[in-house]
């Protein structure tokens, strides 16, 4: 019974890395926001939420050349801009695989309306860029992006998505 | 010369060269206007694929190594992170970087007003927040002046002058004493957005009834109802009246008709007519007839 109970952890501890592996490390900090109007916990929950699952869209549809697949989570001129990517690589016949690894996002400005919600991300992702489904480079990339989200029926969308030169 | 100024005219002021196996070796910038023409130097011999690698765009391109590769305006417009690949047959694949930074000339401002129609004299009312993009839809990110201006048809202006931080300004507005149509508006430098505010009377300032004789019941009717900046409230306007009598009480809820509300209630002796809309009361009324 002992020895089941180890082995079956053991088992767990095994998988952890690879589960741990597809997983970014997620800090955000504490917001200090300019504009009049306060963001509810649950507000910015949500809108962390969203943007992390934006990446994981944005992966897969650079993977796969699908630009469908952007709709779920962008929209705008970061869906467009995204979109035009993926025709640019499919017709190159190139596929990026895009990876985050950690994100130290910053929520800096809550329009007054509550219309849209900006935020800065200090991300580490890993891209390997094939051509003909030939691996032609695999890079660490490190980058500051800003962010726009604006609400939609029942989640925040990406609007704009712009990797900041600092 | 040409390609010597398409490099000063496109590139950062930094530069970083990275090099390939067997005598080849690209300069990169560190740093490309959005839309601007560079060229990027090369040594070496041969020909080698370039890949230039972002989530904004991707380009492919067959280059003869020795000769500077040129990017004509236009070519790479979208702001972003940009990995680059140099293959070169029987080389190792060599990897570099460069950042696309936006464009400093604005040439659209997205415009979030809110509300679009609101009571007049509202501190703080009206909200707007504007975001400023390049000619390439690439968020300008440099501090950037952004001018809101509310203006009434009568003339009455308010103006904020904000700088952008990280893209965006906002600011906040009083609604102006007289109902109308107003315009507000986001400006920077030759661009602009407007949005059009409607601006409605406020709540009644105070409420003024007179009572009848009207056969066997009493007309109430009131006098013209208007806000506290003397606008006329509007029509549809729910205004109640209440007769108190004997342990009893009855209520009717009149809308505004060109202005005033007017109603029949039953005449009973004693009774104690008043009215209100919203939270304004008017006078009280004893009826001893």
């Amino acid at each position: 019974m002992v020895f089941r109970s180890l082995f079956m952890m053991c088992t767990v501890l095994a998988a952890m890395p690879a589960l741990c592996a597809a997983q970014a490390d997620v800090r955000v900090e504490p917001t200090h926001l300019q504009g009049p109007r306060a963001l509810q916990e649950q507000t910015q929950s949500a809108a962390v939420r969203d943007y992390l699952k934006a990446w994981q869209t944005l992966g897969t549809a650079m993977d796969r050349d699908d630009a469908g697949l952007l709709d779920q989570d962008f929209v705008g001129t970061a869906r467009d801009k995204l979109a035009e990517t993926v025709q640019q690589q499919a017709a190159l016949g190139i596929h990026t695989r895009y990876q985050d690894k950690s994100h130290d996002i910053k929520i800096v400005f809550y329009s007054p309306e509550g219309l849209s919600l900006e935020l800065t991300d200090d991300v580490q992702y890993e891209v390997q860029m094939l051509d003909h489904d030939k691996v032609q480079t695999t890079q660490q990339v490190h980058a500051h992006y800003i962010v726009v989200l604006t609400p939609a029926e029942v989640r925040w969308r990406v609007r704009v998505f712009q990797a900041l030169f600092e | 010369m040409r390609a010597v100024c398409a490099c000063l005219i496109g590139w950062g002021m930094l530069a970083a060269p990275f090099a390939v196996a067997q005598g080849g070796s690209l300069t990169l910038p560190r740093t490309v206007e959005a839309g601007s023409a560079f060229s990027v130097p090369s040594s070496g011999s041969g020909k080698a694929t370039l890949y230039i690698v972002g989530l904004g765009q991707v380009l492919k391109r067959d280059v003869e190594m020795g000769q500077a590769i040129s990017f004509p305006l236009g070519t790479l417009y979208s702001a972003g992170h940009y990995i680059t690949v140099l293959v070169k047959d029987s080389s190792p694949a060599e990897s570099g970087s460069f950042d696309v930074i936006p464009a400093a000339k604005p040439a659209d401002v997205t415009f979030l007003a809110r509300p679009s129609r609101l009571p007049v004299g509202l501190h703080g009312g009206i909200t707007g927040a504007g975001y400023v993009f390049d000619t390439y839809r690439n968020l300008i990110t440099a501090p950037t002046q952004v001018t809101f201006e509310l203006s009434s048809p009568k003339g009455a202006n308010q103006t904020r002058t904000v700088e952008t931080r990280y893209g965006a300004a906002w600011t906040e507005m009083d609604s102006t004493p007289q109902q109308g149509t107003d315009k507000f508006v986001a400006r920077v430098g030759d661009v602009s957005s407007m949005r059009i505010i409607g601006q409605v009377p406020g709540d009644p300032c105070s409420l003024k009834m007179s009572a009848r004789p009207a056969g066997e019941q009493i007309q109430v009717q009131t006098e013209p109802v208007r806000d506290c900046s003397g606008n006329a409230v509007p029509d549809g306007t729910i205004v109640t009246f209440t007769e108190t009598y004997d342990g009893g009480e009855s209520t009717v809820d009149v809308p505004l008709k060109r202005g005033i509300a007017e109603v029949k209630m039953p005449a009973r002796p004693g009774a104690k007519l008043s009215v209100a809309s919203g939270v304004v009361l008017g006078n009280e009324i004893r009826w001893e007839k």
